[in-house]
């Protein structure tokens, strides 16, 4: 299900796509894209996880329950979620400001993570750090976009030395792109040959900002003048996206650094209630998401877990808003 | 010896005393061995722990910041302190946070060098003492090199307190000799303050003069002519660690005219905050506010003649002491 296509300029770097795309499909108004592979068990529930999770916090948010802001992954789900057996203990993961998908699909700790973002006893980080700034083991999330790339490089640099094998993972987005911090880390990455590996989540917009308005050329083009592979991810197929990257990650181990580059879909607002996009790309966005696809496409084992998995994050929120205020310190401090 | 040989030496045993330590940098390697050769014979003794750098001192700095986060070591070096500014995010938003922003304290060891000041012809964005811009971030203490504190100490201590350091050195201290003074005067040591009195003098100088190290040489040079063409007797506090500044530590040296010199420009200055920390403790006692010294509202010219008009100096601080005393 992998096809090569063309090297994106002249050089030998390769940049190999995945999938097929999907996204506005005339007037269409179900689900668009091929059909989804079953998923097993583990990965379904994951992903309704994650998804049942941020609707949650929506409505959280709506009814004035939560302080501050977030952002959620509404749509991306499957992003972590296909990555998940990649990767291992070992490897250091670093997320962004939008990192709940990400740090569920590592810990599947929705009580922790809620607390967190609610200031509620039990919180991962004492509801110091909040939605946007996670440390747990060797996973960490910041909220300044691509301050986390050259962190992770010398993080990549110490594992290369001091535990070879293990990588170093850093989730940006295609806003991303627009930092300085990427090309000097990507730099780096290629010059020491470090175990880093970029996922790149563009998901079309960076906050408000279509990305054909903030991105001249392309991710792959940038990846190709640093001499960094680029691995080109349409599908939304948590099977098909593992196959496919299963090789190129174990050469990342191997001190090959690589860009993934997920074309996806970002169906909820930027944080909350601050979606201005146009109504047909929301509505694009909301036929190629994997939730509607696979209920489409698989309906019984969707509608084995679907409701099961919504009363659960229920239960969560329920038994996390009923807990006293965090103390601004961690479990394991 | 001079005090960059003394740097030098404490990276050398730094890196031979920790085998997590790296050094990272741009030029650092031998046989260049860094624009100020402070790093000089590293890359040749410790391969592979002493890295060359693009020149890219946000992610140099992010780098270290990783290699502390995986439990090493290690040490940045900022070619001109002007390009921390580079680096900014990093050290404000990055290392300095992660020591207390994921409810747990996070150790990092790790410390930023920033060649700093004036005084040498390099004009207006080489030559800056950018200290001002960093006080005041929770996790980030702020350092300066002396001739009166020993490099090896200085760089335990910063390493030992598990947070990010900017260490500034004051460029036109490199080439001067370690804790040599005019026999006129006695240094000695309390804590992390080095106390410098004229000898014999009795005990209670007419002014204190509070300076971070790459300001000693001149505030000994105003306290000799003071001493020599007026009679007036000064006794200069050098701290090494300016931020977070103990106070409580200045109070048993002090008098009740108290001077603080630094090269910065006016605004938001360390000794700003120097002097917020003593009116708190001394309002009352001292005879008027504390005096702030510091170089002219300014960039800083590359013409001798025009620098020397900018930057604070020894009759800068000549002419406050008296100004002060006057009242």
């Amino acid at each position: 299900m992998t096809e090569t296509t063309a090297a994106t300029d002249a050089t030998a770097v390769p940049s190999t796509a995945t999938g097929t795309a999907t996204g506005a499909t005339g007037a269409s108004t179900g689900p668009a894209g091929p059909r989804l592979s079953r998923l097993a068990d583990e990965d379904l529930r994951l992903l309704l996880t994650i998804r049942h999770f941020e609707l949650k916090l929506l409505e959280l948010y709506a009814r004035g329950d939560l302080n501050g802001t977030t952002h959620t992954c509404l749509g991306q789900e499957y992003v972590p979620v296909a990555l998940r057996p990649l990767l291992g203990a070992a490897d250091h993961v670093f997320s962004n400001h939008r990192g709940h998908g990400h740090y569920l699909a590592r810990f599947r700790d929705p009580h922790g993570l809620l607390a967190e973002i609610m200031g509620r006893q039990g919180a991962i980080c004492g509801g110091v750090g909040g939605s946007q700034h996670i440390r747990r083991d060797r996973y960490l999330s910041t909220g300044v976009q691509g301050e986390s790339m050259p962190v992770a490089a010398g993080v990549a640099l110490h594992l290369k030395r001091a535990e070879p094998g293990a990588l170093a993972c850093v989730h940006i987005g295609d806003g991303t792109w627009g930092e300085g911090a990427v090309y000097e880390a990507l730099n780096l990455a290629a010059l020491w040959r470090l175990p880093l590996l970029v996922v790149v989540e563009n998901n079309g917009v960076a906050q408000s900002t279509p990305t054909a308005s903030q991105m001249a050329g392309t991710v792959a083009g940038r990846a190709a003048a640093f001499g960094v592979p680029h691995r080109l991810v349409v599908s939304a197929d948590v099977n098909e996206i593992r196959m496919a990257l299963e090789a190129d990650v174990a050469r990342v181990r191997e001190g090959v650094p690589l860009v993934v580059e997920f074309v996806t879909h970002r169906l909820g607002p930027h944080s909350k209630g601050d979606d201005v996009r146009p109504a047909e790309i929301v509505r694009a966005a909301r036929e190629s998401d994997w939730y509607g696809r696979y209920a489409h496409d698989h309906p019984e084992h969707f509608h084995r877990f679907d409701e099961t998995v919504r009363a659960e994050i229920q239960a969560v929120a329920d038994e996390v808003a009923a807990r006293p205020p965090s103390r601004g310190e961690g479990p394991c401090a | 010896m001079r005090v960059a040989e003394n740097l030098n030496a404490a990276l050398h045993d730094l890196l031979e005393d920790d085998p997590t330590a790296y050094l990272l940098g741009e030029d650092v390697l031998d046989p260049y061995g860094g624009a100020f050769k402070i790093t000089k014979g590293l890359s040749t003794r410790f391969p592979g722990r002493v890295i060359g750098t693009p020149i890219s001192e946000g992610a140099l700095t992010g780098v270290a910041a990783g290699l502390a986060l995986t439990g090493n070591t290690a040490v940045a070096e900022i070619m001109f302190g002007d390009f921390v500014t580079l680096a900014f995010d990093q050290l404000c938003n990055f290392a300095s946070k992660s020591v207390s922003m994921y409810g747990e304290r996070v150790p990092l060891r790790m410390v930023v060098r920033c060649p700093t000041g004036g005084g040498r012809g390099y004009g207006p964005t080489h030559s800056q003492s950018l200290q001002k811009h960093f006080i005041g971030m929770p996790g980030l203490s702020l350092y300066e090199m002396s001739p009166f504190h020993d490099n090896r100490a200085v760089f335990a201590a910063m390493l030992e307190a598990g947070e990010p350091c900017v260490f500034f050195e004051d460029k036109v201290l490199y080439t001067r000799q370690m804790g040599r003074v005019d026999p006129l005067f006695a240094v000695r040591r309390d804590g992390d303050l080095a106390v410098v009195d004229v000898r014999d003098a009795g005990e209670r100088p007419d002014c204190v003069v509070i300076a971070p190290g790459g300001m000693a040489h001149r505030a000994l040079g105003a306290m000799r002519s003071l001493m020599m063409e007026q009679e007036i007797v000064i006794r200069l506090l050098v701290p090494s660690r300016l931020y977070p500044l103990d106070a409580d530590a200045l109070l048993p040296h002090l008098t009740d005219v108290v001077v603080v010199a630094e090269e910065s420009t006016p605004g938001g200055t360390w000794g700003s905050e120097v002097a917020h920390l003593l009116h708190a403790r001394l309002w009352g006692r001292l005879r008027g506010p504390v005096r702030l010294v510091h170089s002219r509202d300014a960039v800083i010219p590359t013409a001798a003649h025009l620098e020397d008009e900018v930057l604070a100096g020894e009759s800068t601080i000549h002419h406050a002491v008296r100004e002060a005393l006057r009242g």
